[in-house]
């Protein structure tokens, strides 16, 4: 996938501000809105895969030993994954932290 | 060139885009409504239209309709009226900025409240700034020629915009007018098939209405600015071309008896009818009087305006609406605002008259010269507005 003009002119644009490339969400960074980070307990961990089914942006992804965690590039640190995670292995902290 | 017939207006507006063998048409068919959006189902009913017909539960669903259906290559059409267009109104600044050539035809009354369906300019003059083109009629057969017009420009490349097509309520809309149809040969020669600029389709899968944000939303809005200043040339070039098939030439500014006149009226809409009656009458007692019919509205005509008004001195602007504690009326407001660069800008003296459907007689507009002129020696303050005929 082509990268998007960063600071396009008026020019640049197509007609009606229509996106033709598909896709192009993919470069937008939403991590950036994030103030809460997921911290996964593995050892709590049942790899059921609930977060990654409740996940409303899809930001989290299935490592290769089975466990899940958060794309930071994604998420937005919304906490639904804490909140749906049946043995509470997600901690939801402070990005000061 | 097809049959001349004595038809109700709003029924040759139906049948006019039938003619433009419209696709979609979404409506909310009821009060503020006209005999458009009825006969129209009509037609569709008795299959003399090959169309989808959607009777949608609100007059913003009948525009998100209205953009759906566009968005996929349909050419469509929605009608409205008053309150209908208030509660459509977010939907018709997302067709502008989509650039979905969308045909809307604005049956114009007032907006409450008092309640009202009577006829004026407010509905319009609330919608002023959402990015369609948007022109006025006078007559009938005005009407049923715009109509399949605003397809033609909508539909331009270079365009892609919603037109906006206003028709006064009742005054247009439910008067029996002889009207000369157009046979549908010239309609198809005149329209060709719609090929829309971007479309909504598996094939190809493009974003319509993304967000824009803060580091691209001042070049989309240049963007979509430029387009509807630029528009003005095929505006006018389609009329050319409309005029050449029909014999009738329409204009973005239009002229009455102008020659050597000092004193000139400005209207839009049906009012152009009456005041050329009151112009007839004020030049047979020697005043030097004409009339300016403003057309097109968005993309305002600067350049025809200016050149229309040549060296009157005092122009008479007659606004439909109120802008409440504003500086005139919608209109009065911005020719004074065209004409400031002027080197010798005329007097302009602004009645806010005909709300509602309060008739404006000849001798109506013949009193407002007589107390324009007056104005003029008292050197009154050319901020202020008149509500012309209010009772006290």
């Amino acid at each position: 996938m082509t990268e998007m003009i960063k600071d396009p002119g008026w020019k640049d644009l197509e007609v009606g501000f229509t996106i033709s490339q598909s896709g192009s969400a993919r470069q937008y960074r939403t991590g950036d809105w994030r103030s809460l980070r997921p911290i996964v307990e593995k050892s709590k961990c049942i790899k059921c895969g609930i977060c990654y089914i409740f996940c409303p942006d899809m930001s989290i992804v299935k490592t290769e030993d089975g466990y899940f965690e958060a794309d930071l590039y994604y998420c937005k640190g919304c906490g639904i994954c804490a909140f749906e995670c049946f043995t509470g292995c997600i901690a939801m902290v402070t990005e000061e932290e | 060139m097809g049959k001349r017939v004595g038809v109700e207006v709003s029924i040759a507006a139906a049948e006019a885009i039938g003619m433009a063998d419209v696709d979609v048409v979404a409506a909310y068919p009821i009060t503020p409504q006209t005999h458009i959006v009825e006969h129209l189902a009509e037609m569709v009913e008795k299959k003399e239209l090959v169309a989808e017909y959607v009777p949608v539960e609100s007059e913003h669903s009948a525009m998100s309709v209205a953009c759906g259906s566009s968005a996929v290559g349909a050419r469509t059409f929605t009608c409205t009226s008053s309150q209908g267009l208030a509660l459509m109104n977010e939907i018709v600044f997302l067709a502008a900025s989509l650039r979905l050539p969308i045909v809307m035809a604005l049956a114009n009354r007032s907006l409450s409240g008092p309640l009202s369906i009577w006829n004026d300019h407010s509905d319009v003059m609330s919608i002023r700034d959402c990015g369609c083109i948007q022109l006025f009629t006078e007559t009938g057969q005005d009407v049923f020629d715009h109509m399949l017009y605003a397809f033609k420009v909508a539909e331009n490349p270079k365009v892609s915009l919603p037109v906006i097509v206003n028709l006064d309520g009742f005054v247009l809309t439910h008067m029996i007018e002889p009207i000369e149809y157009w046979d549908k040969e010239m309609a198809k020669q005149f329209l060709p098939e719609f090929k829309p600029v971007n479309r909504l389709h598996p094939d190809k899968a493009i974003t319509m209405g993304a967000l824009g944000m803060p580091n691209v939303f001042t070049e989309a809005k240049k963007a979509q600015d430029q387009a509807l200043v630029d528009s003005k040339s095929i505006i006018i070039e389609t009329w050319k071309e409309m005029g050449d098939l029909t014999g009738r030439y329409y204009h973005p500014v239009e002229h009455y008896k102008t020659e050597n006149a000092e004193t000139l009226f400005l209207t839009m809409g049906s009012f152009g009818g009456i005041a050329s009656l009151a112009v007839d009458q004020l030049r047979e007692k020697g005043e030097k009087v004409g009339l300016l019919k403003l057309r097109l509205w968005r993309p305002f005509p600067l350049e025809e305006l200016e050149e229309a008004v040549g060296d009157a001195k005092q122009i008479i602007v007659i606004d439909r609406a109120v802008s409440f504690g504003g500086t005139g009326g919608p209109v009065a407001s911005e020719i004074r605002s065209a004409l400031y660069h002027k080197e010798k800008t005329p007097v302009i003296t602004n009645f806010v008259c005909g709300l509602a459907g309060r008739d404006v007689t000849q001798d109506n507009f013949a009193e407002m010269y007589e107390i324009s002129k007056k104005r003029i020696n008292d050197s009154v303050k050319q901020s202020e507005y008149v509500f012309y005929g209010v009772r006290e």
